[in-house]
């Protein structure tokens, strides 16, 4: 499974805490005394580095270790949860006791047998760990990045490029009685670029990564392509008009343009939403809403993908989980305690940010499956309207529906053609009702580059989105050119 | 952990990057308790408890520099966080403006800004699971039509933060933080909507009641039930103080000098200029006593102070850290913000606008045709060119009345025209957070709608 170097996560947490598989056999089994439904320990062991460019030269660098444990016990709905930097067995039964005073009743203290579960999947495994690329490897990226996008163009009159790598160990022991770990990587490499010309600046950026090994980077010149991807949008931001004001055909390009599911329905099909029916989506399952053009999974099995686990963080392996299929509401994203509380099958997508964090569902990588139109005749499809190639991030508020998404590259779409640069404007819409105004899909489906990071109640993960070319008759789009 | 510890380990880990070759070093070190619990439908659903630690280091071998942090405070990992650190500021470039300030810039004498109340630190779970209960029922009862919650919660959290430099400085002060927050859901016609309210204070004693935060948030929420989507075109705005503060985030975003030496602030070249009519007056005071916003030193030792950002409507002061100072041939306002796990960068402390006379109910009986927002969404604010476009919910302004409530819209325009369109500012100005405003109109800005 793994890399000769590369210590499996069991082996890397007992040696280097001092545990032994009977310990941790005990805290979990007095974890889920006192009637407890469920508990884990969760072991987190991260180390980070992230190198910055700016003014020509790769002024800082930053790295960190993280690590600690989480113990968690459920009963019903209720979690209580414990974690501490210190792994030994004391914190470790501090916690467990701290933890358990959610369970009210008592109950007897369950011997739970463990056994190692291996993953379901290997998604990512590398030749080597993103730490050991030597760091002036990574330097001598960055200022090929700087030289270059100056060289693209002389209005280019500052460029901030970052390059930033993970390793996490994870093991999650379960009172389930298995025991499983993973190895993630994560990589990812921003570049922005400054514009300036007669008098008027302008700010582009682009990058991309994933579960990937460092030559990701230099594979077909990617970071080139980024860099000059960031210089030109910042060079075309400077000539861009007002965006309109209304509401408007909107196309909508493929790739990290899929931010569009993920606020306009991905969020709203969260298992925690939906149990508590706090969702504009809690009664709408076998329901219509989307376009029959439209099928929408969420997919944690991809391989070397950002968004991607092999288990997600309870220990539950990821799948392939179909949300809406040809516009009917089939799935829900679920974690354990809701997918127990719903009686509804582990799609693992209990997720959370480290080990000083409760799981709840999120999405791994969430994206629509391509039609059959392409992208000419979609845009030739539409005689005034708004193309918008690439954009920034984007919010929801799951109860009302209403999502926002803002365009950091937007065309006008002007008798069939795109036509005039526009500034970035906001759109708006309400998700149960705007995938039903999507009447062309393309047939090219694109994954974002690995840029994605969701935020969830104060906690952050990495996410991947993805889309065809879509046309969506009528969604507002919030410039500053009212009846236009 | 005791102060002692705290201190002991910064000096060991100071002479550990000496030991090392770093010519000069920094070192923040932290810990503290946090209590989360969280109640729904008046039954507990969460309760979480932690102490954590951590420290960061950060070294100097001439001007080359590099930040690690960690949470293992054991001898054997400072040593090697030292090395790392040394290490991998080996291999980054010089920079000619890097380096700690300059002794004479640094704090003699350390404030005490009353920022810590023990009180917090007693918050036991069974009492904070009680004031989440209180405000989650006071919301439920408000109304038939409260019809299902998201919860409530309270969080209580303490820390003890110590920084220490190779200059000599060594100071340190206690943060303690309490909050409480509803979200209920109101639901009328077969379509839900959500809001919330919550109150964060330093001391326990300055919590608004939960009752009175559970009532406000279930008022909030009903407020937008039957909302609908508004015509396209060009009206009034007047913002809440609870949004209006987002405007002065972008402003305290824009005077950065962190923002300002890398191009990316639309305040670049306009100190000295007016950039908002004679009524609008904006100050970031780090000494506020008790604030939220409050610390007795800044990130890199320097005492924090109270500068006039804005002074009558004329950009009068930027606010910088010693990097940024340098970049841009100016000096440190006591502005270091320092994460740590970073270098320091700039922020503002208590960052307001400074009130009107008018009522924010006056204010509205002077919009013959507009909007009254209450919350906005999404990110689509430009820190370069200061272009503004953000999804919006409120309420529509007919003859100086609220007439109904109003959703899927966005507003846009710029923040350069926005703030020179600031045409009334209302004397409810409220610190409730550490970036705060009264209620704002806006002479002009474009709502798109349908």
């Amino acid at each position: 499974m793994t890399a000769v170097a590369t210590p499996a996560p069991a082996r890397f947490f007992l040696e280097r805490f001092g545990l032994t598989e009977r310990m941790l056999e005990q805290i979990v089994g007095s974890a889920i005394a006192r009637r407890a439904d469920y508990a884990d320990l969760y072991f987190e062991f991260s180390t980070g580095q992230s190198l910055s460019l700016e003014d020509g030269i790769v002024k800082s660098a930053n790295q960190h270790v993280l690590q600690g444990v989480g113990v968690r016990v459920v009963a019903g709905d209720k979690t209580g949860y414990a974690y501490s930097d210190e792994v030994t067995i004391d914190s470790l039964q501090l916690a467990t006791r701290t933890a358990q005073a959610i369970a009210q009743e008592s109950g007897e203290t369950r011997a739970v047998a463990v056994h190692e579960a291996r993953p379901a999947h290997d998604l990512y495994t590398l030749p080597r760990m993103p730490l050991d690329v030597r760091v002036d490897d990574k330097v001598d990226l960055l200022n090929r990045i700087d030289i270059a996008a100056r060289r693209h163009d002389p209005r280019i009159k500052n460029v901030i490029a970052s390059i930033g790598v993970e390793q996490k160990f994870v093991l999650i022991v379960s009172a389930e009685g298995f025991v499983v770990g993973d190895v993630q990587p994560l990589v990812r490499l921003n570049v922005a670029c400054i514009a300036e010309e007669a008098g008027k600046r302008q700010q582009g950026s682009y990058g991309g990564g994933g579960r990937v090994d460092y030559t990701f980077f230099l594979d077909d010149d990617r970071y080139l392509r980024f860099t000059r991807t960031a210089a030109d949008q910042a060079l075309r931001n400077l000539h861009a008009a007002d965006a309109p004001a209304g509401t408007m055909t909107v196309v909508v390009g493929p790739g990290w343009p899929g931010v569009l599911l993920h606020e306009a329905i991905g969020h709203g099909l969260e298992g925690d939403f939906n149990r508590k029916k706090v969702s504009a989506f809690s009664e709408l399952l076998g329901k219509q809403v989307a376009s029959p053009l439209c099928t929408v999974v969420d997919d944690g099995t991809i391989a070397n993908r950002r968004g991607s686990l092999n288990v997600d963080d309870e220990g539950t392996p990821t799948s392939r989980t179909v949300l809406i299929e040809k516009g009917i509401l089939r799935g829900y994203l679920q974690d354990r305690l809701n997918a127990r509380l719903m009686g509804m099958p582990l799609t693992g997508n209990g997720r959370r940010e480290s080990f000083a964090h409760i799981p709840m569902p999120r999405m791994t990588n969430t994206f629509m499956l391509g039609g059959d139109s392409t992208a000419d005749e979609i845009i030739r499809s539409v005689d005034r309207g708004l193309y918008a190639a690439n954009f920034g991030g984007g919010q929801v508020d799951i109860t009302s529906g209403k999502f926002v998404f803002s365009a950091s590259e937007a065309y006008l779409i002007e008798g069939g053609k795109i036509t005039q640069p526009v500034k970035g404007a906001t759109l708006i819409g309400n998700g149960p009702d705007v995938l039903k105004r999507i009447s062309m899909v393309g047939n090219d489906l694109q994954l974002d580059e690995g840029v994605g990071t969701c935020g969830k109640d104060g906690q952050s993960v990495p996410v991947g989105v993805g889309l065809p070319t879509v046309r969506i008759d009528g969604l507002t789009v919030g410039g500053t050119q009212a009846g236009s | 952990m005791s102060d002692q510890s705290l201190e002991d380990v910064a000096a060991a880990l100071l002479a550990a990057a000496k030991r090392n070759g770093a010519t000069a070093a920094d070192v923040v070190v932290a810990e503290g308790s946090s209590l989360d619990v969280g109640v729904r439908f008046g039954e507990i659903e969460k309760l979480k408890q932690a102490r954590q630690k951590h420290l960061g280091l950060r070294v100097f071998i001439d001007a080359r520099s590099a930040v690690t942090s960690s949470a293992d405070f054991s001898h054997a990992a400072l040593e090697k966080l030292a090395a790392d650190s040394c290490a991998l500021a080996r291999v980054i470039a010089p920079d000619p403006f890097a380096g700690l300030p300059e002794p004479a810039e640094l704090a003699q004498q350390i404030p005490d800004l009353d920022l810590y109340d023990p009180e917090v630190a007693a918050v036991t779970a069974e009492r904070a699971l009680e004031w989440a209960k209180e405000a989650e029922q006071a919301a439920l009862d408000a109304d038939p039509r409260i019809t299902n919650s998201e919860g409530a919660e309270v969080s209580a959290s303490t820390d003890h933060v110590l920084y220490a430099s190779s200059l000599g400085f060594r100071g340190d002060y206690r943060n303690s933080g309490m909050s409480l927050s509803v979200v209920p859901v109101a639901s009328e016609n077969g379509a839900m909507q959500r809001d919330y309210w919550y109150s964060g204070q330093r001391k326990l004693a300055q919590l608004e009641a939960p009752a009175t935060v559970g009532r406000k948030a279930a008022a909030r929420a009903l407020r937008r039930l039957n909302a609908r989507q508004v015509a396209t075109g060009e009206v009034p705005v007047i913002f809440d103080p609870e949004t209006a503060a987002g405007l002065l985030r972008h402003l305290a975003g824009a005077v950065s000098g962190s923002s300002l030496y890398k191009g990316t602030s639309f305040l670049i070249g306009k100190l000295g200029q007016r950039i908002a009519p004679e009524s609008v007056t904006v100050i970031d005071d780090g000494t506020r006593v008790g604030g939220l916003g409050s610390k007795p030193f800044d990130g890199e030792g320097l005492l924090t102070r109270r500068t006039v950002v804005v002074d009558h409507g004329v950009l009068t002061n930027y606010l910088f850290d010693a990097y940024s100072a340098r970049k841009l041939q100016s000096h440190s306002t006591g502005n270091a913000a320092r994460s740590i796990g970073s270098a320091p960068g700039v922020a503002p402390t208590n960052f307001h606008l400074a009130a009107g006379t008018i009522p924010p109910q006056e204010i509205i009986r002077s919009v013959a045709r507009g909007l009254y927002v209450t919350e906005l969404i999404g990110f689509g604010v430009n820190a370069v060119t200061g272009d503004y476009s953000r999804g919006a919910v409120g309420q529509w302004i007919e003859h100086g009345e609220l007439v109904y409530p109003v959703e899927e819209i966005t507003i846009a325009g710029n923040l350069l025209a926005m703030y020179d369109a600031i045409e009334v500012i209302g004397s409810d100005l409220d610190f409730r957070h550490s970036v705060v405003a009264p209620t704002i109109k806006i002479g002009r800005m474009t709502v798109a709608g349908n």
